[in-house]
């Protein structure tokens, strides 16, 4: 057994921040809805996915991105609250896991309705594909689009931070995560949050969508499967009740699948989702509040 | 009491039989179909075994069926067979072969012990945590699978498996699965399983394990499904992909459209959804119906699949047959009910 020699240079670094980047996006998408209804989204990677196709229909059409953009935003948006009217909603009184099972059922029926409506071969969303040109950093050649992540993921994070922290529909969304029932005996208003709750992370899969269709142009039925079920794991690692070490655990995956996927040869490379759902395995044993969270704050679940 | 009882027993069986017997009928291809369902009734009883007694959840099923099918592909292909597809095996597993009967066996053997394995620290979790912890397992297991080739083909396809998986084979394979089911709910086991279902701080309090309890349950689930793997590789040529999240997301399914709680609902389920499954995929390659010519194109199975289970969910949670054993209607005693309606 060879020693991995670590062959990490700048591109590959900043290529695992953006990933890093995007996965917390995702991971605040999920935790957000997770925090007020309890609810793991499993189809949560088929709304990026949905987006994505958004953004191929219209490349297809030769469109301008000023069309393109919103309507992924549209349509991500729109499937996001319809899913929540349809679904999810007649569910909320059933058992977390019965809704795990109905989001995976979601999950599936969009991806073959996908696969219905455009094929298994998979479409070009090449819109913003000048972003995937290198730019020149202090002679170091950094792809745009890592950059680009990097920005956007701040971004999106801080602004989220200060509608947190700052707004009354933010306090009322921690209030819902914390102890949704007692929120609701105090006056908040429980649709009204959840919508916002809905429509945020729905918003943040557009987002998503248009970043992971200039890394990776071509839009298949699967697109962004893998990356949800990475970003769920990295979730539980950092503590699903709670936002920030959500996010922090979406962070930690995308930069250690990114730094090991880039850096390690394929032959060791190829058993990294092992180790990482061994990883997210313990966590659930040993610390199920998650790794970035404090003690006292632990996740409540015993029978 | 007895006669309800061994009504409770006879309705799946007769199920299974029915569906041997159109088997019997209808013509070679279709009969791939109805085979097909058998073995899916196998892993769905094995899932009611463990989700529906316990009301955990689990996605990670799907990987004792893979580890079966790979146990009893491996073993059971000719020697000369293998060099070409499993060029990496371990010595010992590419000098020996064994036969139908064995291979089963050692299936069944192979995905109760890895069962154990997982279930050791596994059943410690319940609700969300099992849930994922579970499809961290399936993750876990078709990553290693896909690549470790020193344990079988890899990437490759189990061809040159014997097809030994017949209508007779798999009928009574799914016979076997009902009886060692009713069995295991009948027994203390099983009674104290449900029990914690029910409401586990008072099964606590009378003194049930409900982590002891749960683990019995998963390993004899665990080698139903290794059972049902070693009948599924030998029906036809397995791969990776075959044993994944088509198959996880198929069989849950059934499980659910079916109702969890009871062994007639996961049968039920298992050939009902079987059933439209198979008129779909002849449907995805034309069919003709009613006179006319229908041609659905591919990915109808699932879209269909999705929708009917998202459907029971929300309009009958406990499924299609209310989670509850079969009983002949009139038969019920109505006294009880008077008394219970208070």
């Amino acid at each position: 057994m060879t020693v991995a020699v670590l062959n990490i240079d700048w591109q590959t670094l900043a290529d695992a921040t953006g990933l890093g980047a995007i996965y917390a996006l995702m991971a605040v998408g999920i935790g957000l809805v997770f925090g007020v209804l309890r609810l793991v989204n499993f189809a949560y990677g088929q709304l990026v996915m949905a987006g994505a196709y958004a953004l191929a229909f219209a490349s297809e059409h030769g469109w301008s991105l000023w069309v393109g953009i919103p309507l992924c935003f549209a349509v991500v948006v729109t499937l996001s609250m319809l899913m929540d009217r349809i679904v999810f909603r007649p569910l909320r009184t059933q058992s977390p896991a019965v809704m795990l099972v109905a989001t995976f059922a979601v999950a599936f029926l969009l991806q073959s309705i996908a696969l219905l409506w455009f094929g298994p071969l998979g479409k070009i969303a090449s819109s913003l594909a000048t972003l995937n040109q290198p730019v020149t950093v202090s002679g170091v050649d950094i792809r745009k689009i890592a950059i680009v992540a990097i920005g956007l993921g701040a971004l999106c994070l801080l602004a989220l931070v200060l509608l947190l922290g700052r707004t009354r529909v933010g306090l009322h969304m921690r209030a819902a995560a914390m102890d949704f029932r007692t929120a609701e005996l105090l006056g908040v208003r429980a649709g009204r949050v959840i919508g916002a709750a809905v429509v945020i992370s729905g918003v943040l899969a557009a987002i998503v969508a248009v970043m992971l269709t200039v890394q990776n142009p071509l839009v298949t039925p699967d697109f962004a499967l893998r990356d949800t079920i990475l970003v769920l794991a990295g979730v539980v690692l950092g503590g699903m009740n709670r936002l920030v070490p959500a996010t922090l655990g979406g962070f930690a995956i995308g930069f250690a699948s990114g730094l090991l996927g880039g850096a390690l040869p394929t032959n060791q490379s190829q058993y990294l989702p092992s180790f990482l759902f061994a990883a997210v395995i313990l966590v659930l044993l040993f610390r199920p509040g998650g790794l970035f969270t404090r003690e006292g704050q632990q996740a409540v679940e015993r029978v | 009491m007895r006669r309800a009882l061994l009504l409770q027993l006879l309705a799946p069986l007769a199920l299974v039989a029915l569906a041997a017997l159109v088997g019997t009928l209808v013509s070679t291809s279709t009969e791939t179909y109805v085979i097909n369902a058998l073995v899916n009734v196998v892993i769905v009883v094995a899932l009611y075994v463990f989700i529906g007694n316990s009301g955990v959840l689990s996605f990670g099923h799907i990987s004792f069926v893979a580890v079966g099918a790979w146990a009893a592909g491996v073993l059971s292909m000719p020697v000369e067979e293998k060099p070409a597809i499993m060029p990496h095996l371990f010595g010992l597993l590419g000098e020996h072969t064994v036969g139908n009967i064995w291979s089963l066996a050692l299936a069944a053997a192979v995905g109760a012990a890895y069962a154990l394995v997982v279930g050791l620290p596994l059943m410690r979790l319940s609700g969300l945590g099992a849930g994922i912890a579970t499809f961290g397992v399936l993750e876990i297991t078709h990553n290693v699978l896909r690549y470790w080739e020193k344990i079988g083909p890899g990437l490759n396809t189990f061809s040159a498996v014997p097809e030994t998986t017949g209508l007779l084979q798999a009928s009574l394979g799914a016979a076997l699965a009902v009886i060692v089911a009713f069995g295991y709910r009948r027994m203390r086991f099983g009674r104290l399983l449900s029990a914690t279902r029910e409401d586990a701080a008072a099964a606590r309090a009378v003194g049930v394990s409900v982590y002891r309890q749960r683990l019995v349950a998963f390993v004899l689930s665990g080698a139903l499904a290794g059972f049902a793997g070693g009948l599924l590789v030998h029906m036809l040529p397995v791969n990776t992909e075959s044993v994944y999240l088509d198959l996880t997301f198929l069989t849950l399914a059934m499980l659910v459209i079916g109702g969890a709680t009871s062994l007639w609902g996961a049968v039920v389920g298992a050939l009902a959804v079987s059933a439209v499954d198979s008129f779909l995929a002849e449907a995805e390659s034309g069919i003709h119906l009613f006179g006319r010519s229908v041609d659905f194109p591919a990915g109808t199975r699932i879209v269909v699949v999705g929708a009917l289970m998202a459907l029971v969910l929300i309009l009958r949670p406990a499924g299609l047959t209310g989670g509850r054993e079969f009983s002949v209607p009139l038969a019920r005693p109505r006294r009880l009910l008077t008394k219970f309606a208070r």
